[in-house]
């Protein structure tokens, strides 16, 4: 049999060794998934904007196409620019930023609870002759994050493309909203009226067609995905409020 | 004075059993009715279903191994300890890969990589059979179990994403003049409970097909 000892000792060491594997693993497997991690995001920002792009090439197409990225404040100044790989303006690079963090701080600023200001990011893409610009969005569904990509065109109104994704909404249900079917219905909707007010885009339940919404400021929601819709309307009317000034400014 | 040890063949017909007797007879999925949670998660789409099958594989082969190695160390008393360190070790290795080589699909399969280890079939392999014999069967045994698994978990995934989403591997099947004609993919199969009824269906065609399966009473 084996004494007590040596169950102590057979443990002590296992962990011992498991540990150091385990961490040995990390570290030499990190740098292919952080570079994973920022592929997906470029992959993202370029799929609104409707740029094509393979896992392997996405960097190069994002150096070539995105011109321009911006980071703006509340106030609707910018305050990071960075072009052709150094800033013009600022420090801050808008691809750095964790857009989810700005927006937790800006609803504590909201309650009083911060003195930090959010800052938001924004990509300038060039595509043929087209500006493009194209406005990270991240909001919560039904189980978990949802979040997204928005591209306008050169007239800060009208949206080229959209993409969007989640973390675990129900398959079937929730989870179309990152499937073309839902995504398609965006090119040609306004953010503003006529009028230049802000109106966003609603996602609506039981159809555009059937609802007083105006159908260039409407999309229809998932049958059966309710909350993920209200979610994916609420994240895009949160994300782009924070740009209407700097929007307006630009139209003027 | 010389002993003559007679080898045993490294396919000797006993190991073939041991590599072939899990796909159909003592299937760890319909025969032991183990491992049922991740059939029901993963098998909506047939690529999540591959890789979580080779990845069962890798775990079950690579910890039958490693414990048929160590069975004459490791004391008793803490023996579930052990092999549940063994597994989550090895769990937490293939996730880490996957994250940095697949990772589209290691997003589709999230939790349920990280489920492995309490995937029953695992732990049942280990206590059955790892602990009691040499590491050669017991590879075998592990690579068997895992690919039992997995053959379940590739045919449940096969219907599914053909009949509800009309594509296999992502590849579109259905032509568009069906879609055209009325025909629609059956959102019911993406849910979970389908995955259930095709399972029974399996283990209703395997003891048709193979009497002795049935119970007697």
């Amino acid at each position: 049999m084996f004494s007590n000892s040596y169950i102590f000792k057979y443990a002590g060491i296992m962990v011992i060794l498991v540990a150091a594997i385990l961490s040995a693993a990390a570290l030499l497997l990190q740098p292919a998934q952080q570079r994973n991690v920022k592929v997906e995001k470029i992959q993202d920002i370029l799929k609104s904007a409707n740029i094509e792009s393979t896992t392997a090439n996405a960097e190069k197409v994002y150096d070539e196409h995105i011109v321009r990225e911006i980071v703006i404040n509340q106030e609707g100044e910018e305050i990071g620019v960075y072009e052709d790989g150094q800033f013009t303006k600022g420090d801050i690079r808008a691809f750095e930023i964790d857009l989810r963090g700005q927006l937790k701080i800006k609803q504590q600023a909201i309650q009083g609870k911060t003195n930090l200001k959010p800052v938001f990011p924004l990509f300038v893409a060039v595509v043929g002759t087209d500006t493009l610009y194209i406005i990270p969005l991240e909001g919560t569904g039904l189980w978990g994050p949802v979040w997204g990509n928005m591209a306008l065109k050169s007239d800060l109104k009208t949206i080229e493309g959209v993409t969007f994704d989640h973390k675990g909404e129900t398959p079937g249900l929730g989870a179309e909203i990152s499937l073309p079917v839902f995504e398609d219905q965006f090119p040609g909707k306004q953010i503003l009226s006529d009028e230049g007010e802000f109106t966003s885009i609603l996602v609506v339940k039981g159809g555009v067609a059937n609802s007083n919404i105006d159908p260039a400021h409407g999309v229809d929601a998932i049958s059966g995905g309710t909350i993920t819709s209200d979610g994916v309307s609420n994240m895009i009317q949160n994300n782009l409020s924070n740009y209407i000034t700097y929007i307006k400014n630009r139209r003027k | 004075m010389k002993v003559d040890k007679v080898r045993e063949p490294l396919f000797s017909a006993r190991n073939r059993k041991l590599l072939t007797a899990p796909l159909n007879k003592d299937n760890p999925i319909t025969i032991q009715v183990l491992g049922i949670c991740s059939a029901l998660a993963v098998t909506a789409k047939l690529e999540p279903a591959f890789v979580m099958a080779v990845s069962v594989v890798a775990v079950v082969a690579a910890s039958n191994l490693i414990v048929s190695l160590l069975r004459n160390t490791i004391p008793p008393r803490i023996r579930i300890i052990v092999e549940l360190v063994i597994i989550a070790s090895l769990v937490i290795l293939v996730d880490q890969i996957l994250k940095a080589y697949v990772y589209d699909v290691s997003k589709q399969l999230s939790v349920f990589v990280g489920l492995i280890i309490t995937n029953c079939i695992v732990m049942g392999r280990l206590e059955a059979f790892a602990m009691q014999n040499k590491p050669w069967p017991s590879l075998l045994d592990g690579i068997g179990n895992g690919v039992g698994y997995g053959i379940i978990l590739i045919v449940v995934a096969f219907f599914r994403e053909l009949f509800g989403s009309g594509t296999l591997y992502g590849v579109t099947i259905i032509p568009a003049s069906f879609y055209e004609a009325g025909y629609a993919n059956n959102g019911f199969m993406i849910l979970p409970p389908m995955a259930l009824i095709i399972v029974g269906i399996i283990i209703w065609v395997q003891r048709a097909k193979n009497p002795d399966l049935v119970d007697k009473s």
